[in-house]
């Protein structure tokens, strides 16, 4: 009898010993994975970093920003794309941010929870992930072929209108995190709510908004799919009315060409847009964390 | 305010209808700075719609050539003029599946690494570097897929795959084709690409988790796996969703890295080694060649509107998941 007891006892206890070595093992199995997971992407993001600077180093040299670029073999550089890019990128920010902070100004001021504002909220999150190359097709429908041809304006406009969901959720992100007691300390003091907003909200708020307008600068300043049917490029300096250069899309027309040095060119203007785009993406994520 | 109290003191006034409170202190600026924060409001419900209606309207003329023959016709042929959405839009939703097959495992992984894993110190700068991966231009991606990935996937993936896989009678997309540009280069990818969004999405949607549902959980034993498993990701079902499905519309549209890896032919292949095409990687390939009022450009403006509604529908599904919890 007791030895029966004993025995089922221990039948128990080595069940329970074995279901908690499985929930162990089960437990370090998914760990590792994730550990793996997270290796994997970082992994990838190495890997592009390595390679841009392996084949885009080579090919940095001064004439890579004094020229403009030029047939195969008569070693041209890239300053007309990287003036294009500046232009248009500037552009297309300078045009944008008013439009996307008043629209995060109207959805966290004024909006509340009405359904005009969830309308103009899902509105700009549809617009925030919509393909680009959708915006530049809307854009060749409404400037390019109506005007009668490419150039560095519908360019701009197409980046423009990236700009707006970006600068829109950051600022409406950014006025709901400054607190009511000082709007009603404004409002207390006479202060009109135009003011208030102008002179608090966008004053306590201003590392984010900056943060907002640089994320949205370096989105735009490496998109390429937008500007191919808006400002198409250009093989010389132009104004904004013609057909404009740009480095993303000097990228694409000389990475898969057959000629070796626009290849080299296409890696060099890749590792500066790059380095460009992740330096501002950096600068950004500091002046949030300052707050 | 006491409201008898100042009847007393003016009845004159109490029997006036109330006005309302703000009206006294709003002044031109005020009245000048509203209109202009809802005109701005309704200029993005403009720009939507406008966008949607000039897309629809350029393809109307293919729309009417081809009816709704159109989705199921896998013709592109600007010679003959024969235009159908089949063959891209197959490419377009079987890359982006597959990315998502391949992407959500490791999304999830970089999740559970940074809510319940990471050691303190490390959770800031790799959340930074994932992150930095959605900010590479993408067509960085593209010229590093097409030269360091797709000869790699070329090499080993792909043969390996074939020479077990594809040699089982009735797995056919996985027998090999020459060339290292192919749809299944591109979900990779893809794969790549999203995994930043979803990700992060995962990451914010776990921190949302009360903190004492998950230490009840652990004072009862459980392993990180299982508070994850039982606790987190019930809690989190919808939103978790919510994130897959950006990722997805994300990938619908990619264009330039796709346009790389992709191969562009106009064809459905049984392997998904071989070369194919999507909406975004067409209309970017053809579009600069296409001729003012042609009916191929038409036809691109068609496949562009059917992109942009596929592409609506998973984003809204997406923002609707994820609105109750945190917006993407």
């Amino acid at each position: 009898m007791d030895a029966t007891l004993q025995a089922a006892g221990a039948g128990h206890l080595r069940t329970a010993t074995a279901l908690r070595r499985r929930r162990r093992r089960t437990d370090r199995m998914a760990r590792l994975l994730a550990w793996l997971a997270t290796l994997v992407a970082l992994a990838f993001l190495a890997s592009i970093l390595v390679t841009l600077l392996y084949l885009g180093v080579p090919g940095l040299k001064p004439a890579v920003f004094t020229t403009v670029t030029k047939a195969p073999g008569s070693g041209g550089g890239l300053a007309n794309a990287i003036v294009g890019s500046l232009v248009q990128t500037g552009l297309g920010t300078l045009v944008g941010t008013p439009i996307g902070i008043m629209v995060g100004t109207y959805l966290a001021e004024y909006a509340g929870t009405s359904a005009l504002g969830n309308a103009v909220r899902f509105v700009s999150d549809i617009l925030l992930s919509a393909p680009s190359i959708l915006i530049g097709l809307f854009i060749y429908q409404v400037l390019v072929s109506p005007l009668g041809g490419f150039s560095g304006w519908a360019g701009a406009a197409a980046l423009a209108i990236l700009v707006i969901p970006i600068v829109v959720r950051t600022t409406e992100d950014m006025l709901r995190l400054i607190p009511i007691s000082l709007r009603e300390a404004s409002i207390a003091l006479g202060a009109p709510r135009w003011r208030t907003i102008v002179f608090i909200c966008y004053r306590a708020a201003l590392d984010g908004l900056l943060t907002g307008v640089l994320l949205a600068m370096a989105r735009v300043a490496g998109e390429t799919a937008p500007l191919l049917f808006t400002s198409l490029g250009n093989s010389d300096y132009s104004g904004l009315g013609s057909a404009m250069s740009s480095v993303p899309v000097t990228i694409y027309q000389y990475a898969a060409s057959a000629f070796d040095d626009w290849v080299q060119l296409a890696w060099t203007g890749a590792l500066l847009i790059t380095l460009g785009v992740l330096a501002i993406n950096v600068a950004a994520r500091f002046f949030i964390r300052r707050r | 305010m006491d409201v008898t109290a100042s009847q007393a003191l003016h009845p004159a006034e109490a029997s006036l209808p109330p006005v309302p409170a703000r009206t006294p202190s709003r002044g031109v600026g005020d009245r000048i700075f509203a209109l202009a924060a809802h005109s701005a409001g309704y200029f993005v419900l403009i720009l939507l719609g406008s966008i949607i209606v000039l897309l629809f309207w350029g393809g109307l003329p293919a729309f009417r050539a081809f009816g709704p023959g159109f989705l199921a016709s896998a013709a592109w042929n600007p010679v003959t003029e024969r235009f159908g959405a089949l063959v891209s839009v197959y490419g377009t939703i079987v890359s982006s599946v597959l990315a998502l097959m391949m992407a959500v495992p490791l999304a999830f992984g970089v999740a559970f690494f940074l809510t319940e894993l990471a050691p303190g110190w490390m959770r800031r700068p790799v959340g930074t570097a994932i992150e930095l991966l959605a900010a590479v231009p993408s067509i960085i991606y593209g010229m590093w897929g097409f030269f360091v990935l797709a000869p790699a996937i070329g090499h080993t993936i792909k043969p390996f795959l074939s020479s077990t896989l594809g040699q089982v009678p009735g797995l056919a997309v996985f027998r090999a084709a020459p060339g290292d540009a192919s749809i299944f280069t591109a979900s990779v990818v893809l794969a790549i690409m999203i995994i930043p969004f979803i990700a992060a999405t995962m990451r914010d949607v776990f921190l949302t988790v009360p903190v004492i549902f998950k230490e009840s959980a652990f004072g009862l034993g459980c392993t990180s796996w299982e508070v994850m498993r039982s606790i987190v990701l019930p809690y989190t079902r919808a939103s978790v969703v919510g994130g897959i499905m950006l990722g997805l519309g994300r990938a619908l549209g990619e264009t330039m890295a796709v346009t790389f890896v992709i191969g562009n032919t106009n064809r459905i292949s049984p392997s998904l080694f071989a070369p194919g095409n999507t909406i975004a990687s067409l209309v970017a390939l053809e579009f600069p060649e296409a001729e003012g009022g042609s009916l191929q450009l038409s036809s691109l403006l068609a496949l562009g509107f059917l992109l942009f509604v596929i592409s609506f529908v998973v984003l809204a599904i997406s923002r609707t998941l994820l609105v109750q919890r945190v917006r993407h």
